[in-house]
């Protein structure tokens, strides 16, 4: 394999990793503040792609729809966190995980009766389709490298407002001690709310931004879902930097083993074969790295006991 | 208050005597339909196993019953089409007799429980909820791409595997033959509960400190509870390929791990006969919602999220209505 | 088609889907097609498939031209619906529940393979019909074939045997190939070798189900191939064509109908336009009973038919012809009165072959515009008269 084709699989890794950290972020996030385990992350990522979807028909802009999906994963997030959500954050895991199973099964059908069973459309803006000449010769996908440099500067947002603002020190503190920041005067259950709607928001954002480049369609969440989960496992369940990390882990390992394993296995095998195997052992290849991690650092790369 | 043993014997008593109404005005796919209900039960028996006694909330059970599943299909398809299963280093041929299989089905799925079990124990909480289900989506995607049992197509079985003295085709016999092996499991797992494993597996789950301190082997106790739960979901695995005579991928995916938990939430957590109430209300909530409206796992998703929120404890729980701790 | 009833049309697939929504669920669960007029059917057929879960857009075709038949000529066809959710055990149970409880005579709807491996071989077992109006595995196409199932659709490898003849007319001599890894995907790349001549320049296996294909496209433009032939069905197709198109790369792409069908298509937009497809049925098919069905359709859900509707259509005038023959009681008679195939289909010519699937052209089309719907056009005929390499290992 060229370094070429291997420098833009490296691209391309570190693109499906961005993208998951979108969805990862939130997730950990929510997990980290307010110790939800929230299965309904996936729905809010297809809400996102349906409403940029739809406003996109209605409109054309992509921008404009960009902001739909924002604007309506966070006010459908809001409105699940002060209807459902909050009633779980005292709860067990186990009732947290089947609610928001529910939830999933609420959405995934509404979304259906909406807008019917077929896939909707949406598509890139003109500005960013085609390809541009990287250095050295790589023709990358210009849409792509907007998705590595949004999601950069998401995490990059993110880490800013944790660190340096006031409702990062709240939300800070509410990872660290939950009843002390209560009694300190906080209304936490407003903070509660908007942590729910910010992750909602990542998770609606991710998914119109994916929604460009693949199918809007119900049920598109839930393979995400499950990444994303495996995301922020490795990286350690409510660190942000772990789920970054884990994100672009999951994204080069995932896409290097897709393309490199068949070559590899076709060294010593047969060349169909090879092909069937290789793909075979790829498509569970990130679940063997979760393994892996959990049996030498059971908490994650980045997470507290 | 109603005491949980009658109400036990209540839901019992109403499988049978709806199968045999059933039997009795022509209406086998209703046997049918309640077979399948007792054979989820059988499923959520084990998982409520770990989950309810052990606290051990996995969601990777799918992986055992599509163990079990598999352990059916592939020996029956040799059996059926003469082939052996393998000659190196000895021969092992297909069968179609029930007992093997579900031998089969029980050690394989236990010995996979082995495995993930003391691999996913090492993490506790969200971790393991998380790794259990990794480890459920692997193997999903194992089958899938394997192509010697078919790969996403499954393996049919033209006719049901037979169980001596019994025709199985029969709607009303093999539901009897799956009630009996669900009674006679449910007899054990009672046995087990009162059992000072049991006991201490309770224990553990509800003050792991305290358990440590009086010398349990926490980690070695739930692992063998997980060992048994895995077991037991891959019998009905086994029964369930039997009900179709068809074992594919499908029952390795996480909604059916999802599934399974549904039945004991809806039925009641860590309660004997939970599992057998919920697993009955839901395929009566599929079948009849399922008839109303295209769009019925929105009324599924809102009654689930119902129970949850506002009626914890369940069926059985909120007849018997005296907390069972889990947490 | 006249551009008038075209605009027609597109107003009708906005403004008309809710109420067309409406309808075909009512339909579906009344329980009842078009019973005769005293109450009492002559006929009972059980429609299985998916309505919820992934590939309930191909199931809402299957059910709707089906039932257009119905409307129009099946007196005393009494039709039940039921979904599948797209899994085999539910498939299963449904095929037990309507043999047992609802008595049904004939089985059919069920879109996947795997379902269908599910449900036939025990259909066909209790003595009942099954006739496909979509999946057709080569396990019940050659030894397996059974007197009691009739595909009405195609084999699998049909669709892609014909895109390998295409693929050597249009000129490739180093093909990159791909396809999901399950069997079907696995069937779709021998297919298409069985009948291609030239080289390979690849051959990839992908997850089944991905959505991002970033990685196998960036192997296609280093592979240095002159063509590309793929299979993926529903979601996945409109992803890879979507990213294909943004790449860059240009290359000519053939595949088989089920990413270029009318369901999938609006999704794809600009992305699909040129490419090349193989297909047994296309709206433009010049026949009376095709042109009929095509405006049938779009007036009575807002919609154009895909091949989908095409195919459960085609299946219910397949029945309907049956039942006026012979009774279905006298198995041996109806099944004779089936394999007759006496009946105008959307294809124009239909025969059986025989292991009961069809003998039939394969047409080339290409995707193009019209107005502001995206839909094909025959451009030529891939394979003539073709039927599939299995039937010679049939015994009927």
């Amino acid at each position: 394999m060229s370094t070429i084709l291997l420098i833009e699989q490296i691209l391309n890794g570190l693109q499906f990793g961005v993208m998951l950290f979108l969805m990862a972020a939130g997730l950990t996030l929510i997990f980290g503040v307010m110790g939800l385990i929230n299965l309904a992350h996936g729905a809010l990522y297809m809400v996102g792609a349906f409403a940029a979807a739809s406003m996109a028909a209605w409109t054309g802009s992509f921008t404009l729809a960009l902001i739909a999906a924002l604007v309506a994963a966070a006010m459908f997030g809001a409105l699940i966190e002060l209807t459902v959500i909050r009633r779980l954050y005292k709860r067990d895991h186990l009732d947290q995980v089947l609610a928001t199973f529910a939830l999933i099964l609420v959405f995934s059908e509404a979304t259906r009766w909406v807008f019917g069973s077929f896939p909707l459309f949406l598509d890139m803006p003109d500005a960013l389709s085609g390809t541009v000449m990287l250095p050295g010769g790589i023709e990358y996908s210009k849409y792509r490298l907007t998705i590595i440099i949004i999601g950069l500067l998401v995490a990059l947002g993110l880490f800013l407002l944790i660190a340096r603002t006031r409702v990062g020190m709240r939300i800070r503190a509410g990872e660290n001690d939950r009843e002390m920041i209560g009694a300190l005067g906080v209304d936490i259950s407003i903070l509660y709310t908007m942590v729910f709607a910010l992750g909602a928001a990542l998770a609606g954002l991710s998914g119109a931004l994916v929604g460009a480049i693949q199918s809007v369609e119900v049920g598109m969440g839930e393979p995400v879902l499950i990444l994303a989960f495996v995301v922020i496992v490795i990286g350690g369940i409510g660190s942000i930097k772990g789920a970054l990390a884990g994100a672009i882990l999951v994204g080069l390992t995932d896409t290097l083993g897709r393309t490199l394993l068949p070559v590899l296995f076709s060294t010593f095998m047969d060349a169909s074969a090879a092909t069937t195997i290789g793909s075979a052992l790829a498509s569970m290849l990130i679940y063997i790295l979760m393994a892996g991690v959990l049996i030498f650092k059971p908490t994650g790369l980045f997470g507290s006991a | 208050m109603i005491r949980e043993r009658y109400i036990n014997a209540v839901i019992l008593a109403l499988m049978v005597i709806i199968s045999i109404a059933a039997l009795w005005m022509d209406e086998p796919f209703t046997i049918t339909l309640a077979t399948k209900a007792v054979i989820l039960a059988l499923a959520a028996v084990g998982l409520n196993l770990a989950l309810g006694q052990g606290g051990l909330v996995s969601f990777g059970h799918a992986a055992y019953f599509g163990v079990g599943g598999y352990a059916m299909g592939i020996l029956a398809s040799h059996a059926q089409n003469y082939t052996p299963l393998m000659e190196v280093p000895f021969l092992i041929e297909g069968t179609n007799q029930m007992p093997v299989i579900w031998l089969v089905a029980v050690v394989a799925s236990a010995l996979l429980a082995l495995v993930i079990g003391a691999l996913s124990l090492r993490t506790s909480g969200v971790y393991f909820i998380m790794v259990t289900l990794a480890f459920g989506q692997m193997l999903y995607y194992f089958a899938i791409s394997w192509p010697a049992y078919g790969g996403e197509d499954g393996l049919s079985i033209y006719v049901r595997n037979e169980f001596p003295g019994l025709n199985t085709l029969v709607p009303i016999q093999f539901f009897g033959l799956c009630f009996a092996v669900l009674c006679v499991v449910l007899f054990m797992v009672h046995r087990l509960n009162q059992s000072p494993f049991g006991l201490a597996l309770m224990g553990a789950h509800q003050n792991e400190e305290r358990a440590r301190t009086v010398g349990i082997n926490v980690t070695r106790l739930r692992l063998v509870a997980f060992v048994i739960s895995g077991a037991i979901t891959g019998l009905a695995g086994a029964l369930f390929a039997d009900l179709n005579r068809f074992v594919s991928p499908v029952m390795f995916d996480w909604h059916t791990s999802g599934q399974i938990m549904i039945f004991i939430i809806l039925g009641g957590v860590a309660r004997l006969c939970g599992p057998l109430a919920g697993a009955s209300l839901y395929i009566i909530l599929e079948h009849y919602l399922g008839g109303l409206s295209e769009y019925w796992q929105i009324y599924l998703g809102l009654i689930l999220l119902f129970v949850v929120l506002f009626a914890k404890g369940g069926i059985v729980g909120g007849l018997a209505r005296k907390e069972v701790r889990h947490g | 088609m006249c551009p008038e009833t075209q605009d027609r049309e597109n107003t009708m697939f906005t403004t008309l889907r809710w109420s067309a929504l409406g309808v075909a669920t009512a339909a579906a669960m009344s329980l009842a097609g078009v019973a005769a007029a005293d109450g009492h059917a002559k006929l009972k057929v059980g429609l299985i498939t998916t309505l919820t879960g992934g590939g309930a857009g191909i199931g809402a075709d299957i059910r709707d031209g089906f039932m257009l038949a119905m409307k129009q000529g099946g007196e005393g066809i009494e039709v039940v619906v039921e979904d599948d959710q797209r899994k085999p055990d539910i498939a299963v149970q449904l095929a037990d529940k309507m043999i047992q409880s609802e008595k049904v005579d004939i089985l059919t709807g069920i879109i996947w393979s795997n379902l269908a491996l599910a449900v036939v071989p025990s259909t066909t077992a209790q003595g009942k019909f099954y006739l496909s109006p979509n999946a057709g595995p080569t396990q019940l196409a050659g030894r397996g074939c059974h007197e009691n199932y009739f595909n009405v659709a195609w084999q699998n490898d049909n669709l892609h045997e014909a895109a390998g003849a295409h693929a050597n007319t249009a000129g490739f001599k180093n093909a990159f190939i791909l396809a999901p890894n399950y069997p079907a995907g696995q069937d779709a790349l021998k297919g298409f070798k069985r009948m291609y001549e030239g080289e390979l320049a690849g051959e990839l296996y992908t997850k089944l189900g991905q959505t991002d294909y970033a990685a196998e496209i960036a192997q296609i433009r280093a592979s240095g191939a002159d063509g590309i032939f793929f299979f993926l069905p529903g979601g996945m197709g409109i992803s890879f064509l979507k990213q294909y198109a943004d790449s860059g790369i240009d290359l000519p792409v053939v595949g088989p109908a089920f990413s270029f069908d009318q369901g999938i298509l609006q999704a794809v937009g600009d992305a699909a336009l040129g490419v090349q497809n193989t297909s047994q049925w296309s709206k433009d098919i010049d026949n009376a009973t095709n042109k009929a069905f095509v405006a049938d359709f779009a007036a009575a859900y807002g919609r154009l038919p895909s091949l989908y509707a095409s195919q459960s259509f085609d299946t219910a005038n397949l029945i309907i012809s049956a039942a006026a023959k012979a009774d279905v009681k006298d198995q041996d008679a109806f099944r004779d009165a089936l394999r007759a195939a006496d009946f105008n289909s959307t294809r124009g010519d239909f025969k059986f072959g025989n292991n009961q699937h069809p003998i039939q052209d394969i047409y080339v089309r290409e995707v193009i515009k019209e107005g502001d719907i995206f839909t094909n056009k025959i451009i030529g005929t891939g394979l003539t008269d073709h039927q599939d390499v299995y039937a010679a290992d049939c015994k009927l």
